[in-house]
């Protein structure tokens, strides 16, 4: 970025970060009480990332918050620490656990962590007052996010409606909101995996280990492969082995599978994501294949 | 994906992707339209297939879904709607974005519907296109809606249009059909500011001059579509002469490291920036020298659309949020009574001396409807003067007065200066788009 460019070119990843600063900055100056959702994966550190050089040299002007699911891995925790040390951000922690134990959502046994997340995650954001949430969220992820808007807008029930959005112009976002309401914010809606791949590349950003080739256990469960913990163990006529695996993207341990790889630096993962034939969610996201709206559905109800 | 020619067995393979992703690669916004039956869906399926953009899973899910209500079939609209609702009717309701990349050019589909709420959904497709892409079937040739879409596109100043004439299959890929509607077409544009227009007969469903070239058509000797969108050449679409640099936010460290650091951060809206030029700040009219422009860590020796940067200026000037740095003897004119083409995007319709909020570049103020001049007819391009209001997905002249003076310049000039919402200070829904005439 410091040579001149003699045609005033930009390339297409320096775009999508000048817009995703523009989006941070945008934000920060007019809601009241904003917030970062941070999951620990791949984006939510871009994104870390991205509203660093947003306000640099000052500190990123809001806090981040993760809804623990209990079920975390715990590369993912170091690496958050290590995250949250370095750039001197508030860290809020959301613990489904806790809100399991003061009634706020209820565990039955056959909900999964992720779907507890929602009730976690709007409670969270009611208790603190925020007023924007910021997500990860990629429109080339998923179906339904290709039609979200970057400024999200819910209501007080931190409910999506997709039929009545806001329409999105230029780069002229409206973030009014009515009492109670709040907005989610998608400063990489148009990131593809593959940008955020180059991106981690070029700024040479930290993150968990769990996504380069490693050595773990893991049984096949409904086509996946699934890390076998105490949290996570195996179930009848299912058989747990050493294989050598990475991660694409980052759940909780229950629902989020790994792909065999042998890839162990991120110009290896590019490399290997390139000729990928099956997108991330489809190799890896067990949430995603209840329904064919899996997603839509979560987020009508509040879901990032 | 991007780097589909990468070679996997070369050790360097994911080196060469990283250095064409972040250096090589330029970005190509396009927003689509067409009516409903025209193939749109068909088109954008093919763009992503044949460029290898559609993931097996995905792919599965489809043919799966097709083979489940009973196409004999692999429906790829079903790709690009994502929604239940959409689904269920087996119609887009609303603007999607997608995603696809050749080895030198990663592509954001605009993917607009034809259906009912075509011109706000258009408007809002096309304001951030590069290029607008009009699909006619060929039997039908132009149709109203055509010649709708590609008034929008001029309207919002979309620097480059395709014409695709689909189906010429269905045409035994007739030559005379082809020149037929490319004339017409051609008559028609002279009406329209379209600086760039290409047409290009093809078969979405057949595959014929999407990405690679019909045997069937030996008399066209243009690009395939495909080409055309990886080498049209946008970067020249911006201005690069007339410095505007909207404040969006003020960086105050207030650290020990950083006590007196004081920055500005924004995008570029238009000229190129460097350290020594001198400045204005409006409103104040208070001038400055560039002292540096920041970028994270990094000095920039300047700084052009679109990059968001960190501007720090000589003097202690008063500078805040919704204030713009301009060139002392090229600035903008600070004015409260504008004049601009407006899209009106909600069922209550918008009459004179209605208040509203409104949004341009980084500042927010209240605006009076003082007049609307006339309701422009997307189809004649008729001004009637008679109708004074505007309904949902009604385009008209609309003169306004603002609480605040606003820092403008004509649309045709600069895209993100002469540009604005407009919102529903009860419900906070955004009710109308514009498009400043002059500011004066």
């Amino acid at each position: 970025m410091t040579e001149t460019h003699a045609d005033y070119r930009l390339s297409q990843l320096d775009q999508l970060e000048a817009e995703s600063i523009h989006i941070f900055r945008e934000v920060a100056a007019e809601f009241e009480k904003p917030v970062l959702m941070f999951s620990g994966g791949k984006d939510s550190i871009v994104m870390l990332r991205l509203a660093e050089k947003a306000f640099y040299p000052a500190k990123i002007p809001f806090p981040i918050m993760q809804v623990e699911t209990g079920l975390d891995f715990p590369e993912v925790m170091e690496t958050r620490e290590r995250w949250v040390s370095r750039l001197g951000v508030r860290l809020v922690v959301a613990s489904i656990d806790d809100a399991i134990k003061n009634g706020i959502v209820v565990d039955d046994g056959k909900t999964s962590r992720n779907r507890l997340q929602i009730g976690t995650l709007l409670n969270a954001i009611e208790e603190n007052g925020f007023t924007a949430a910021f997500g990860g969220g990629r429109r080339d992820e998923e179906k339904a996010r290709a039609k979200e808007r970057v400024y999200s807008h819910r209501d007080e029930f931190g409910q999506w409606d997709p039929k009545n959005q806001r329409p999105e112009l230029w780069s002229l976002f409206n973030g009014r909101l009515h009492a109670g309401e709040h907005m989610r914010i998608f400063p990489i809606s148009n990131w593809t995996e593959l940008d955020v791949w180059a991106y981690i590349a070029r700024e040479g950003i930290e993150i968990p280990s769990i996504y380069f080739a490693h050595q773990r256990r893991v049984f096949e469960r409904d086509g996946m492969l699934m890390t076998e913990t105490p949290l996570n163990p195996c179930r009848e006529g299912e058989v747990a082995e050493e294989r050598t695996v990475r991660f694409r993207t980052c759940g909780d341990i229950s629902l989020t599978g790994c792909v065999e790889s042998t890839a162990s630096t991120v110009e290896e993962v590019i490399e290997e994501i390139a000729v990928a034939r099956v997108t991330e969610r489809g190799a890896t996201r067990g949430d995603d294949k209840f329904s064919e709206a899996a997603m839509e559905d979560r987020k009508k109800e509040g879901y990032f | 994906m991007a780097s589909q020619e990468t070679n996997t067995a070369n050790p360097s393979a994911g080196e060469q992707a990283v250095e064409m992703v972040t250096t090589n690669m330029d970005l190509l916004r396009f927003a689509t339209a067409g009516s409903v039956d025209d193939g749109k869906s068909t088109l954008i399926g093919r763009l992503l297939l044949d460029s290898k953009s559609i993931f097996e899973d995905q792919l599965e899910a489809v043919e799966a879904t097709s083979q489940s209500r009973g196409y004999d079939y692999t429906d790829l609209a079903l790709l690009t709607d994502g929604l239940r609702s959409e689904r269920e009717q087996g119609i887009t309701i609303d603007v999607a974005y997608r995603y696809f990349a050749t080895p030198n050019r990663k592509f954001i589909i605009a993917d607009t519907p034809g259906h009912v709420q075509y011109t706000r959904n258009m408007v809002t497709g096309a304001s951030t296109a590069d290029l607008g892409l009009v699909l006619v079937d060929a039997r039908q040739g132009l149709t109203e809606q055509s010649r709708r879409h590609a008034v929008i596109l001029s309207l919002l100043r979309v620097p480059h249009l395709v014409l695709a004439v689909n189906k010429m299959d269905l045409v035994d890929y007739s030559q005379e059909v082809y020149e037929k509607i490319h004339a017409e077409f051609t008559q028609f544009a002279t009406k329209l500011a379209i600086p760039d227009l290409e047409v290009i007969p093809i078969s979405a469903l057949k595959g014929d001059n999407v990405v690679t070239r019909s045997e069937s058509m030996p008399w066209y000797s243009g690009p395939t579509l495909m080409h055309h969108l990886e080498h049209v050449h946008v970067a020249s679409d911006r201005d690069l002469v007339d410095v505007r640099f909207p404040v969006q936010y003020v960086v105050r460290p207030k650290s020990d490291e950083h006590h007196d650091y004081r920055g500005y951060g924004g995008q570029v809206a238009g000229g190129v920036l460097k350290p020594g030029d001198e400045v204005v700040v409006l409103p104040s009219g208070m001038t400055s020298k560039i002292q540096a422009i920041d970028l994270f860590d990094t000095d920039l020796d300047e700084a052009y659309p679109p990059m968001s940067v960190t501007v720090r200026l000589e003097d202690d000037v008063d500078v805040s949020r919704g204030d713009m740095i301009a060139r002392v003897k090229n600035a903008p004119k600070p004015s409260q009574d504008i004049d601009a083409m407006v899209c009106w995007m909600t069922n209550e319709p918008l009459r004179p001396r209605q208040k509203l909020a409104i949004k341009h570049t980084t500042r927010s103020a209240r605006a009076l409807v003082k007049d609307i001049q006339y309701r422009l007819d997307v189809n004649t391009l008729h001004r009637d003067q008679e109708t004074k209001e505007l309904g949902l997905n009604e385009i008209g002249r609309v003169q306004l007065r603002t609480t605040v003076p606003l820092l403008c310049d004509a649309y045709s000039k600069n895209r993100t200066t002469g540009s604005f919402i407009l919102i529903d200070e009860a419900t906070g829904v955004t009710v109308g788009a514009g498009m400043i005439n002059s500011g004066n």
